[in-house]
C-alpha cells in the first residue's frame, strides 16, 4: 500500500534576522495509511513545524515530501487531511453547529449536505445536542472536541493535531484521549499527532517519533507492540512502562550534548 | 439605581461652577454700567445683576435652559426661529457625511489590508488629511462644489465625511487584521480564498473595532457638517445659528445650540450603542 506520507531528506531552514535557523534536518519518515504517529520532542525540534510541512502551512527548503503520493500544496487542495490546533479556536460569534459548518461553507457543500455532516461528526466527538450553543458556554475540553469534529467534518483521510490537549488538565486529557483512540479505532483514519507528553504518546501511538532540537530531527522512531484496544489501565503494564522508558531514553540521548 | 447619587453630585457640581463663573464673568459689566452712572455696587447687589442680563459673556444656566425651552418646544418645529428646525437641517447633512465616510473608510480599510501597495501608500495621506485643518479646508469644498452646481446638504455632508472616515480607516484596520495567524492558518487549510476569509473570518471579527470607531465617527460627523455650515454663510443648521449668534453677540442663543449640538452627538452615540448591543447578542459576542 502506498504510504500516507513520505518524507526523504526533508530539510527546513527559516531565514531569519540572526541568520538561518535550521528547524528540521535531513528527516526521513514513512507514515502507512492508518497508522498513529506521535511526534514528541523538547520545544525547538521541529516537530509542530514537520506537521505544518505535512499541512503545506510550511515549505521544506530540501529533500521530498509527498502526502498521499502528491505535494502537500495538491494535497491540500484535494482536502487530504484536517488540522486541529493548540488552541480550539472556534469562531465566537458562531454557534459550535456553524463553527463545524464552516469548512464545509468553504468547500461549498450543499446546505443540507452540511446539516447532515455537522450532525454526524458531532456525535462522533459526543457534542450531540450542543450544535446551538456559543464557544463561550462549553468548557475548554468540549470547546477541543468541536474544533475536533469541525477537523472532521469535511471527512480528510488523515487528521493533523498540534498539541490539541495542551492547554488541557490531565483528567480531561485522559478522557479525551481514550474518545480519540475510540475516533481512531471506528474511522480507521490516519493521524499525526504532535505531543509533549510521554504517556500520551505511547497510550496513544502505533509508531512515536522522538525528535531533538538544533537542528530539529528524528533521534528514534519506535513502532508500537501495544494492541490497537488501550483501556487506560495499559498505561500500568510493563509493556508499556518499557516504550514509555524508550522513549525518555531517546528524548534524553537527544539532549545529551547541549544540557 | 446606584449611579443616580454620583451622576447627580457631579451636575450639581457642574451647575454650581457654572453660576460662579456666571457671577464672575458677567460682573464686569454690572460695574461698568455703575461706574458709568457715577455709582458704586457691592457684592450684593452686583450677584442678581449677573443672573438675567441679555448679552452675558457667560450666560446662566436657567437663561439657557429658558432659551431652549422657547426654541425647542414653544417655537413650532417649521419656524426659523426652532432649533428643531436647524437640529435637522444639521442632523441630515451628519448622517448622509457619516454614511459616506463610514462606507468609503470600510472600504479604504479592505483595501489596505489586501493590498500592499494601498497599505504602504493609503495610511500616510489618510493621516496627512485629517493635519489640515477642516476649517481651511471647509470653504474651498464649498466654494469648489458650488461652482459645478453642487449646493445645499451634500458639500456639508462631504465635509462631515472628510472627519469621519478617518476613525472609521483606522479602527477597522485593526479589526480587519485582528484574526491571530492561527486563525488565518486554519482558514489556509480549507484552502479558502482571500474573499472567503475576508467574509467569513476578517469581517465579522471587527465588528467591536467597527463600533467604536463609528462611535468616535459619529461625533466627528457632527463637528464637520457644524464647521461645514461656519465659514460659508449657511442660513440654516446648528452651524448658523452658532455663527449669527456671535454676529449679534447673542450668547444665550450660542449656548442653546451648543447644547442642542450637544444632546444630537449624545443621541447619535447612543444610538450606535443599542445597533451594536442588539448586533453583538445576535452574534454571540455579548454574554
Amino acid at each position: 500500500m502506498a504510504p500516507v506520507v513520505e518524507a526523504r531528506g526533508v530539510g527546513l531552514t527559516f531565514q531569519t534576522a540572526d541568520g538561518p535557523v535550521h528547524a528540521l534536518k535531513d528527516v526521513n519518515l514513512t507514515i502507512a495509511k492508518g497508522d498513529f504517529v506521535s511526534f514528541i520532542g523538547p520545544s525547538g525540534c521541529g516537530k509542530t513545524t514537520f506537521l505544518r510541512a505535512i499541512a503545506a502551512l510550511e515549505a521544506p527548503t530540501e529533500g521530498s515530501l509527498t502526502v498521499n503520493g502528491m505535494t502537500p500544496d495538491a494535497a491540500r487542495r484535494a482536502r487530504a487531511y484536517g488540522y486541529v490546533f493548540q488552541a480550539a479556536g472556534l469562531y465566537p460569534w458562531r454557534t459550535i453547529a456553524g463553527n463545524v459548518k464552516l469548512p464545509l461553507e468553504i468547500m461549498g457543500f450543499s446546505k443540507a449536505e452540511q446539516n447532515a455532516r455537522v450532525e454526524k461528526v458531532l456525535e462522533l466527538v459526543e457534542l450531540t445536542g450542543f450544535g446551538k450553543k456559543f464557544p463561550w458556554q462549553l468548557s475548554g475540553g468540549m470547546q477541543q472536541r468541536a474544533s475536533i469534529a469541525r477537523a472532521l467534518a469535511f471527512d480528510a483521510d488523515i487528521l493533523l493535531m498540534d498539541e490539541p490537549f495542551g492547554a488541557l488538565d490531565e483528567i480531561v486529557r485522559d478522557r479525551l484521549n481514550e474518545e480519540l483512540l475510540k475516533l481512531w479505532n471506528n474511522t480507521g483514519k490516519t493521524i499525526g499527532f504532535v505531543t509533549h507528553s510521554i504517556p500520551e504518546a505511547v497510550y496513544l501511538s502505533t509508531k512515536i517519533v522522538v525528535m531533538s532540537p538544533r537542528p530539529g530531527r528524528i533521534t528514534d522512531v519506535i513502532e508500537s507492540p501495544l494492541p490497537r484496544e488501550r483501556p487506560l489501565e495499559i498505561r500500568d503494564t510493563p509493556a508499556f512502562m518499557a516504550i514509555a522508558h524508550r522513549v525518555r531514553e531517546g528524548l534524553r540521548a537527544g539532549h545529551s550534548y547541549d544540557v | 439605581m446606584k449611579s443616580t447619587g454620583p451622576v447627580l453630585t457631579v451636575l450639581i457640581a457642574i451647575l454650581a461652577l457654572w453660576y460662579a463663573g456666571a457671577v464672575w464673568m458677567n460682573a464686569q459689566w454690572v460695574r461698568d454700567q455703575a461706574e458709568r452712572a457715577g455709582q458704586t455696587v457691592t457684592w450684593q447687589q452686583i450677584v442678581p445683576e449677573t443672573m438675567n442680563q441679555s448679552r452675558p459673556v457667560l450666560p446662566a444656566p436657567h437663561q439657557v435652559a429658558v432659551e431652549l425651552w422657547k426654541a425647542v418646544v414653544v417655537t413650532p418645529p417649521t419656524s426659523k426661529r426652532s432649533l428643531i428646525y436647524h437640529a435637522w437641517v444639521t442632523l441630515s447633512a451628519t448622517l448622509l457625511g457619516f454614511a459616506i465616510g463610514t462606507g468609503a473608510g470600510i472600504l479604504l480599510a479592505a483595501g489596505i489590508v489586501h493590498n500592499r501597495a494601498m497599505d504602504m501608500s493609503v495610511m500616510p495621506w489618510a493621516i496627512a488629511s485629517q493635519t489640515i485643518p477642516i476649517l481651511a479646508v471647509a470653504p474651498m469644498i464649498i466654494v469648489v462644489l458650488n461652482s459645478i452646481g453642487i449646493t445645499g446638504l451634500v458639500p456639508k455632508a462631504i465635509i462631515s465625511a472628510y472627519l469621519s472616515f478617518f476613525p472609521v480607516v483606522v479602527g477597522m484596520v485593526k479589526g480587519f487584521r485582528s484574526p491571530d495567524a492561527m486563525q488565518l492558518d486554519l482558514l489556509k487549510t480549507y484552502s479558502a480564498s482571500r474573499m472567503q476569509a475576508f467574509w467569513k473570518l476578517r469581517l465579522p471579527a471587527s465588528m467591536p473595532y467597527l463600533f467604536a470607531s463609528l462611535k468616535v465617527g459619529a461625533a466627528a460627523a457632527l463637528v464637520g457638517t457644524i464647521v461645514g455650515e461656519l465659514p460659508t454663510g449657511a442660513v440654516a443648521g446648528l452651524g448658523a445659528r452658532l455663527l449669527s449668534g456671535s454676529y449679534y453677540g447673542q450668547t444665550v442663543q450660542i449656548w442653546a445650540a451648543l447644547f442642542v449640538a450637544a444632546a444630537l452627538a449624545a443621541g447619535l452615540v447612543v444610538v450606535i450603542g443599542m445597533v451594536q448591543r442588539v448586533t453583538l447578542r445576535r452574534m454571540g459576542m455579548l454574554r
